[in-house]
């Protein structure tokens, strides 16, 4: 098989190939064929298996609700002020849980989105490529750290800083655990909103530069409304990580529930209370296990409802270049 | 051979071309490459129309390709040419929502390519295709032109000495033969192609299609691609999709001319460039449009 | 003229306040890694010794050691990349190179998209009334292994699509086109391609999980472990064993945690030291992925 094969008049093509008429070829292309086929089967398995994991995660919340509810009237729950579940004279009130989750979510929320958005603003459009380049990555450590590490850090040292600021603050506060936490969910901010803004076409601006306007008014005129829908999805993702962070406000936050909307005062969130049970020991099927799914019912309702609520944003929001 | 032996075959396969001829016309019939009207058909489309969702792009084309010869598809963009000829391997078959209905006919064995029954991976290993961007798969050289062995379970020295007929037979292995395990995305763009065509060659097609091979290259890599048409010729069957009607004039035996999805009119290069039969053809090969 | 030079200056020092603004907003977040790194070190930097990564845990916070926890970690990591790369990857090559587009996969792919915004405490719940109890796998490394995995799966499938889907639709369609299967297709050209990419998503993923605390107590990860799991190596035929899958563990963020938690000083000076050896850890993990993007990135040309 030599190149003056193709030059003689016996061309080899048009021929069938040899490797497919044998048997061996004829053999290997089936098993090719059947192997696809079995595979497409498992693959799409794996994929199949996150919906059963999102059926898990309804199912148990929904079942061990219904039993706590067995027990507790929905009355009390939503009413009550008090959550006391492993008191001897235990009380179900959700309102404690909610209002902690509430207070050091906005207090996250008042810090990550004004400096998330400003950042986000100078990095699409002040800052050079390179200082981008670096800022960009170095930002998102800060979601890289472990979120223990940054309980640690709000209670041994950013809640005894304020305390010289404000005496009367307590060891265990809302305050410091919000704001660490505000700092922690800036890079979803940032890097989302960032992204959002950098995708809006260089032409807009132009025509905004064009009438002689200045690069904030540009942004706050023309890159922001452009890139509303990526925006407002990073704000979704920093309050769905606010809602959900659980750390950082069971170390520095404290774990009593308690109702207080004072943010120098600590109080446990429902991810804190879930924490304090599990820490303890709840046997399965006790009130106090089915508590803890109670609660991360509500959180997850509390998440979803704020997810479904900017689906539909984004929606009506929708830009389009 | 006097031309008048060839005429009744004319009349036969090409019915757009035939019927109309007087003596001096069948001087022009003369082909560049003259046994090419004795060769029997390859391939057979008969009465193909092909839709994307609701959308026909094919409508009731007809058309024979004959053995070993050069067949080119002309016509202006959105003609339906590349989507004509991506039926010959059912590429269509890669995405949702295609339909076809018609035949076309693979000789010897007259398997209708495009038969819903008709396992499109047995087609594709049948007939090889080359792109419009020379698209080598991100490995080396040799790797490039053995993967299409190995799916067809060729190893050891007989894969070596294949991908080396086929580097020699598109005209490549002199410039590659050092640096076979180089990265193909490191050749030139004209090389890349030849590479491509390489592949297609290893696997020994029966039909190789080529989609526009040199709309992507400088006009010296397209000469080289032509060059190495012209050498294949006489020995493989090729179908060429081209914009580029000098082109088609250079490489082709056959030239078929379509517009808004139907063949308009198809025949003997020189016949269709010369002496066209129908006036949407002479306008469109005269540059009147397109 | 005079005024309207006036109003441009004044524009521009608008400008020139605001970038300053954007300056200091960015410092603040560098600033707060930094603090918190210094914070760390020197809180910590007594006990960042060789002989802390090989004790146990101990009443006295002089002697206790973060072995179990390092140990721990590692072995939960290690069933968590087990599960979670090959289903993840296998979940996005379905979704993306196989699936018709029809309403099967678009709640599938929707409901990636939610299950990546739940909150880690609730794949916590699921997995202790699922896995420790239904499954029946207890508080062991096994359990915290497949909530890891499912907690990370999201982002594991995320990465791979985007990685797929910077790949040419040319190079599918030369492969197809030499008779290739789906399966052949994907698996001698869109994996390889396409691996730097995954490669990166998967490292973001782990350094995720390898800090991940609340699924963990949830699921009921000890704090005070004094021992190790059984060893994966035996002396005798056949030479492995997997009884440490079903051993009870603790891991390098619940130990932290712990220590946190006490009100000694002197605990929260290890918690100290052991918060620089993860964070050293999941910085390492971030940066390989940043490199491994970056270099993902170059080949893009193709």
């Amino acid at each position: 098989m030599d190149a003056n094969a193709v030059q003689s008049a016996d061309s080899p093509f048009g021929l069938r190939f040899q490797g497919a008429e044998s048997n061996a070829g004829a053999t290997l292309v089936r098993r090719a064929r059947w192997a696809d086929r079995a595979i497409a089967v498992i693959l799409g398995a794996a994929a199949f298996l996150s919906v059963f994991v999102t059926g898990s995660i309804v199912w148990m919340l929904l079942t061990e609700t219904v039993h706590f509810f067995q027990h507790v009237s929905v009355q009390e729950f939503f009413t009550s002020k008090e959550w006391t579940p492993l008191f001897a004279n235990p009380r179900f009130g959700i309102a404690p849980l909610v209002v902690a989750t509430g207070l050091t979510t906005l207090i996250a929320l008042s810090v990550a989105i004004p400096l998330g958005t400003i950042i986000a603003i100078y990095l699409s459009e002040y800052a050079s490529v390179r200082i981008r380049e670096i800022l960009k990555p170095t930002l998102e450590l800060l979601s890289a750290v472990p979120t223990v590490v940054f309980g640690y850090f709000a209670l041994l040292f950013v809640t005894p800083v304020l305390q010289k600021l404000w005496p009367s603050l307590g060891g265990f506060n809302m305050l410091s655990a919000g704001l660490v936490m505000g700092i922690m969910i800036i890079p979803y901010v940032s890097s989302l909103a960032e992204d959002a803004m950098h995708s809006v076409p260089m032409l807009l601006r132009e025509g905004a530069y064009a009438l002689g306007a200045n690069k904030l008014t540009t942004a706050v005129r023309v890159v922001i409304p452009a890139a509303l829908s990526g925006i407002g999805a990073a704000y979704v993702l920093a309050v769905s990580r606010a809602i959900g962070e659980t750390m950082i406000v069971a170390v520095a936050a404290g774990m009593q529930p308690r109702m207080t909307f004072d943010p120098a005062e600590g109080a446990a969130t429902l991810t804190a209370y879930i924490v304090q049970v599990c820490l303890g020991d709840a046997p399965h099927g006790s009130i106090a296990y089915r508590s803890i799914f109670a609660a991360g019912a509500t959180l997850f309702v509390l998440n979803l409802g704020f997810n479904v609520i900017a689906h539909y944003l984004r929606r009506r929001f929708r830009e389009e270049y | 051979m006097s031309t008048a032996m060839l005429e009744p075959t004319v009349v036969a396969n090409h019915q757009q071309v035939s019927g109309r001829g007087d003596a001096p016309r069948l001087e022009m019939l003369t082909p560049e490459f003259p046994e090419a009207l004795t060769h029997p058909a390859k391939a057979e489309v008969r009465h193909l129309n092909f839709w994307y969702g609701s959308h026909q792009i094919l409508k009731n084309v007809s058309l024979e390709i004959r053995e070993r010869c050069v067949t080119a598809l002309i016509g202006p963009s959105g003609c339906g040419k590349t989507t004509l000829l991506r039926c010959f391997n059912r590429m269509h078959d890669l995405y949702p929502g295609n339909r076809y209905d018609g035949e076309i006919l693979l000789h010897p064995d007259r398997v209708n390519i495009v038969a819903s029954h008709t396992d499109p991976i047995e087609m594709r290993m049948r007939i090889g295709m080359v792109f419009q961007k020379p698209n080598p798969y991100p490995k080396s050289i040799f790797e490039n032109v053995a993967f299409g062995l190995r799916l067809r379970g060729v190893t050891g020295s007989e894969l070596r000495d294949r991908v080396e007929w086929a580097l020699r037979s598109a005209a490549l292995w002199d410039e590659t033969k050092d640096r076979l395990r180089d990265n193909a995305l490191g050749l030139s763009g004209g090389q890349q192609q030849r590479l491509c065509i390489a592949r297609a060659l290893a696997t020994m097609p029966e039909i190789l299609l080529l989609d526009e091979p040199t709309s992507a290259l400088d006009p010296i890599a397209t000469a080289r691609i032509e060059e190495l048409i012209d050498e294949l010729r006489g020995q493989l069957t090729i179908i060429i999709v081209t914009h580029n009607m000098a082109q088609a004039q250079r490489v082709a035996d056959f030239t078929a001319f379509m517009y808004l999805g139907r063949l308009v009119e198809a025949g003997l290069t020189r016949d269709i460039f010369e002496n066209a039969q129908e006036e949407l053809t002479r306008e469109y090969v005269l540059g009147r449009f397109g | 003229m005079e005024k309207m030079r006036k109003a441009i200056h004044r524009r521009r020092q608008i400008d020139r306040m605001f970038q300053l603004v954007g300056v200091v907003c960015t410092s603040i977040g560098v600033t707060t890694i930094a603090a918190l790194l210094v914070f760390l070190v020197v809180k910590g930097a007594n006990h960042i010794t060789w002989e802390f990564m090989r004790s146990y845990p101990s009443r006295f916070p002089q002697k206790a050691g973060i072995l179990p926890a390092l140990v721990g970690s590692a072995l939960v990591m290690l069933v968590t990349a087990v599960l979670a790369i090959p289903v993840g990857i296998a979940a996005a090559v379905f979704l993306d190179e196989y699936a018709p587009r029809n309403r099967l996969s678009n709640l599938i792919e929707l409901n990636i998209t939610n299950l990546a915004g739940v909150p880690s405490i609730i794949y916590g719940l699921m997995a202790l009334g699922i896995v420790v109890y239904a499954l029946g796998l207890g508080r062991s490394i096994a359990a915290a292994g497949i909530t890891l995995a499912l907690l990370i799966l999201p982002i594991v499938i995320t990465a791979t699509r985007e990685a797929l889907r910077s790949i040419p639709r040319e190079i599918r369609e030369a492969a197809f086109a030499q008779g290739a299967t789906r399966w052949q297709v994907v698996r001698y050209h869109l994996l390889p391609y396409s691996l730097s990419g995954i490669a990166t998503g998967v490292i973001i993923a782990l350094s995720r999980a390898v800090g991940e605390t609340a699924p963990l107590i949830t699921i009921g990860a000890l704090s005070f472990i004094a021992f190790l799991p059984p060893s994966p190596l035996k002396s005798e035929p056949p030479f492995v064993s997997f009884e440490w899958l079903s051993s009870p563990f603790t891991v390098l963020p619940i130990q932290i945690f712990n220590w946190v938690s006490r009100p000694q000083p002197a605990f929260h000076e290890i918690a100290a030291a052991a918060s620089v050896i993860l964070i050293i850890f999941t910085l390492l993990l971030n940066s390989t992925a940043m490199i491994l993007r970056r270099r993902a990135r170059a080949r893009l040309s193709w």
